[in-house]
């Protein structure tokens, strides 16, 4: 009777802890989500302040409006028994007031707030000279067609890269010492170049020399017809590209990763554990890679933060149509809008990605879990 | 300290990696003094803005000369025959009533395989009012002759044989350069053998004078070769090297020197100050650093010091400070700080003397291995189109390469050069970084 008593107990306990541990990750992952919200929020302040500094986002908006005004014009009727004289004043009227109704005369420091509004909504009006692929103007359907790209290809890489950095330092680690195990050290240095400059070598190789693989694009042109066929079409454009942001950052990666992992491996209750005589998998599972994850996506996140400042350059190299390529056509035309828009976007896929990985380290951080206080050191 | 430091110096023997790094540091640095003497920075300047047509007289994108040791088909280099510096090859005869005749005679002996790229005569005369009449005519080794074409030289003329249309139709439509050397049995094969430019001038005034440069452009040009707009890559590859070097040095210690006092005065301090800094943190982080750069670029200024100020700027607040806090959290709790404060010391007298030099150590190697993400940075906002606008850097000229299609072209040594000494730099830094890394880290000792 005792038994059963005490049996139920502790299943209560458990349900309870479960909750508590639930609630309080829910909580911690709230906390950094409206964190990295506000930061953002004075991250884009920045940039716009940065961008305004120059008083180009004042000349973007008013070139704006006198477009529309003109246009409205343009497709007025009453307009044409004007003279040209006149519907210019009118010109210049309309457009004086819609600047006061808009309030371009107000000081800076009250419409600033306002820029930051429609940066942060992306609603930064219509591009100077870029068009979207079906033809808008407008930068936010821009930024949509090409975020697509950006973040297939983004992802499929610094995914592949956090498990196999993962794998091949859990692997190196238990090879202590092998010749593989040299190689990599040897090579951890070549991370300090980053994807684009090895996507050249990379585009040398396999497309100028042997020819096997596209010089860059993401399909195949023209794009063909059979979903099957573009999906194997991109998969072949993303190889090169994907295996420059591998190589990139893989062999400083699996180091970083190995060296951990052997630091932890030498702890005593990893010693006990052995002395247990647990599988050596199950001690790799659960006492050198438990307690050595949430350093390790710490220091991933600092690797993704490089890798999305390379993107730029890295999808120019390999001409993929993501965001990346935009700022650079952007850079080239000089489209402030576009300009303007894709550092909010970047500042906004970096968030994501701090906020993606906050939610994973809550989930593997014990402290998290009992409540200890979740923050970085 | 000194001793920590000198200890270190004697370990970084054992370690092959620092020993390679460090001597590809310092051939860079010699490169680099090398090149600030032999080409003063203004005059690297006028040459890579190719004023005055300093590079007329080079091949367009011709590769470096001594891939011919390789070859198995030699390739032409740049052939240059002037009356200038030698005037022996003109010959002048006075007909009297201030008409002369002053003809001028080029011979050379042509052992390639390849055909030349292309060819020129520059023609400089000086005269009063009447310009000298000149004719020429090409003598292959098999004796044909070929004339080129006659014209009234003005002071300066540059005649281009090779795009000339009328001596392409008298070589049945081939092209001059190849048209000239070629085997008359074979059109793709070169004729070798000793070719003759045969001059013929006609001076119409007393102290006129005209003087003639054949240039035979090569395949080959130089020790790194040569560009689109016909620039030695040498003389940018060779001002690179300062330029890389001290946008990464100076970038990696300034950012990490500011940062680390910003660190300890974070630990110390606690509270407000501590909160301040780690949220101005958190803000840096989110910033996209390149998105900014680009908008300084566009909008303020392109120039390599305004871009090295920002990158310093944002640097300062970037993750290297969490690292610095963490590592002076531990420093704090040590008892020869409770010591200090004990006999009084102050606030700044326990940061500058107590806990900063403790963290030096770790210091070293973090900015030594910064240096390379700094250098590939230039070199990054220079493949974007936003490097310095006057300075040649080797990220300008990837720049270049990438614009004008270097690999799908074919002219791979304008991107190869360029990113060699790009990894050889971070190379050189990242090898000297990750064991100093190991010295200075007793954890990772034997690991």
């Amino acid at each position: 009777m005792q038994n059963i008593d005490s049996m139920q107990g502790q299943s209560t306990i458990a349900r309870q802890r479960r909750q508590s541990s639930l609630s309080r990750v829910l909580k911690y992952v709230l906390v950094r989500g409206l964190t990295l919200l506000v930061t953002v929020t004075i991250g884009v302040y920045l940039a716009i302040l940065i961008a305004n500094g120059g008083g180009y986002v004042d000349e973007m908006r008013k070139g704006q409006i006198r477009e529309q005004v003109s246009l409205q014009m343009a497709g007025d009727q009453e307009m044409q028994f004007l003279t040209l004289q006149e519907r210019r004043e009118l010109e210049a009227d309309q457009v004086a007031v819609r600047i006061q109704q808009l309030g371009l005369d107000r000081p800076f420091a009250v419409r600033s707030f306002e820029y930051l509004w429609s940066g942060l909504t992306l609603n930064l009006g219509s591009a100077d000279y870029l068009l979207s692929d079906s033809g808008s103007r407008q930068v936010r359907n821009i930024l949509g067609e090409r975020l697509g790209p950006t973040l297939l290809l983004m992802a499929t890489g610094q995914l592949l890269l956090f498990f196999s950095s993962l794998a091949l330092g859990l692997f190196l680690s238990r090879r202590y010492g092998s010749l593989l195990d040299k190689f990599i050290i040897g090579m951890a240095p070549t991370s300090s170049a980053p994807a684009w400059f090895y996507g050249m070598f990379l585009i040398l190789i396999f497309a100028a020399v042997l020819g096997w693989l596209p010089f860059g694009g993401m399909v195949a042109a023209p794009p063909p017809q059979d979903t099957l066929a573009r999906i194997l079409s991109i998969a072949k454009h993303m190889i090169l590209p994907v295996t420059a942001l591998l190589i990139s950052s893989i062999f400083s990666g699996a180091y970083s990763r190995r060296t951990f992992f052997l630091i932890y491996s030498s702890e005593d209750y990893v010693e006990m554990a052995k002395a247990k005589g647990l599988s050596d998998r199950e001690i790799e599972r659960r006492y050198v890679l438990r307690p050595t994850l949430p350093t390790i996506i710490t220091s991933f996140m600092l690797t993704i933060i490089s890798l999305w400042t390379g993107a730029i350059v890295f999808e120019t190299v390999f001409n993929w149509p993501g965001i990346g390529r935009l700022t650079q056509q952007a850079i080239n035309l000089f489209d402030t809008p576009v300009i303007v828009a894709t550092t909010v976007i970047y500042a906004y896929l970096l968030a994501l990605t701090i906020f993606l990985l906050d939610i994973i380290y809550s989930l593997v951080d014990p402290r998290v879990k009992i409540g200890g206080g979740g923050t970085r050191s | 300290m000194k001793a920590t430091l000198s200890n270190a110096f004697h370990q970084m023997k054992r370690y092959p990696s620092a020993v390679v790094g460090s001597i590809i540091i310092l051939l860079l640095i010699f490169m680099a003094i090398y090149a600030m003497i032999a080409i003063p920075y203004g005059e690297a300047v006028r040459l890579w803005r190719g004023a005055d047509n300093v590079w007329v007289q080079t091949p367009r994108n011709a590769r470096p000369a001594w891939l011919n040791y390789f070859y198995q088909e030699k390739q032409p280099v740049t052939m240059r025959m002037t009356t200038e510096d030698n005037p022996d090859l003109k010959s002048i005869v006075d007909l009297g009533g201030g008409v002369a005749t002053s003809d001028f005679l080029f011979e050379f002996d042509y052992q390639y395989d390849g055909f030349p790229s292309e060819i020129s005569v520059f023609l400089n005369a000086t005269f009063a009012s009447a310009r000298p009449n000149v004719a020429m005519k090409w003598i292959a080794p098999d004796g044909r002759e070929i004339q080129l074409g006659e014209l009234a030289v003005r002071t300066n003329e540059n005649f281009s044989i090779s795009q000339d249309t009328r001596i392409q139709r008298r070589l049945g439509g081939a092209l001059p350069e190849k048209g000239l050397f070629a085997d008359p049995a074979d059109p793709n094969k070169v004729l070798k053998g000793t070719y003759q430019l045969v001059g013929e001038g006609l001076i119409f005034e007393e102290g006129s004078t005209v003087d003639a440069t054949l240039v035979v452009y090569g395949q080959l040009h130089g020790l790194a070769g040569t560009d689109h707009r016909r620039r030695d890559i040498t003389v940018a590859l060779l001002w690179g090297t300062p330029v890389a070097l001290s946008f990464g040095l100076v970038a990696a210690v300034g950012s990490s020197i500011v940062t680390m006092f910003l660190g300890a005065a974070s630990v110390w301090f606690g509270g407000w100050v501590d909160w301040l800094i780690r949220r101005i943190n958190e803000v840096v982080m989110i910033l996209p650093l390149l998105p900014i750069l680009i908008m300084v670029g566009l909008f303020y200024s392109r120039s390599i010091w305004v871009m090295l100020s920002v990158v310093i700027l944002l640097g300062i607040f970037g993750s290297g400070i969490l690292s610095y806090r963490s590592m002076f959290l531990q420093v704090k709790e040590s008892g020869y700080i409770d010591a200090a404060r004990a006999y009084g010391a102050g606030n700044g007298r326990i940061i500058v003397r107590y806990m900063i030099p403790k963290i030096i150590p770790t210091l070293i190697p973090g900015f030594v291995t910064q240096v390379p993400a700094f250098v590939f940075l230039e070199a990054t906002l220079a493949v974007l189109g936003l490097g310095d606008p006057v300075l040649p850097t080797w990220g300008k000229l990837l720049n270049d390469a990438q614009t004008n299609g270097a690999l799908f072209n074919g002219y791979f040594y304008w991107v190869l050069e360029p990113a060699f000494l790009l990894i050889l730099a971070g190379l050189g830094f990242a090898m000297l970084g990750f064991a100093l890394d190991r010295i200075f880290n007793p954890r990772l000792r034997g690991i």
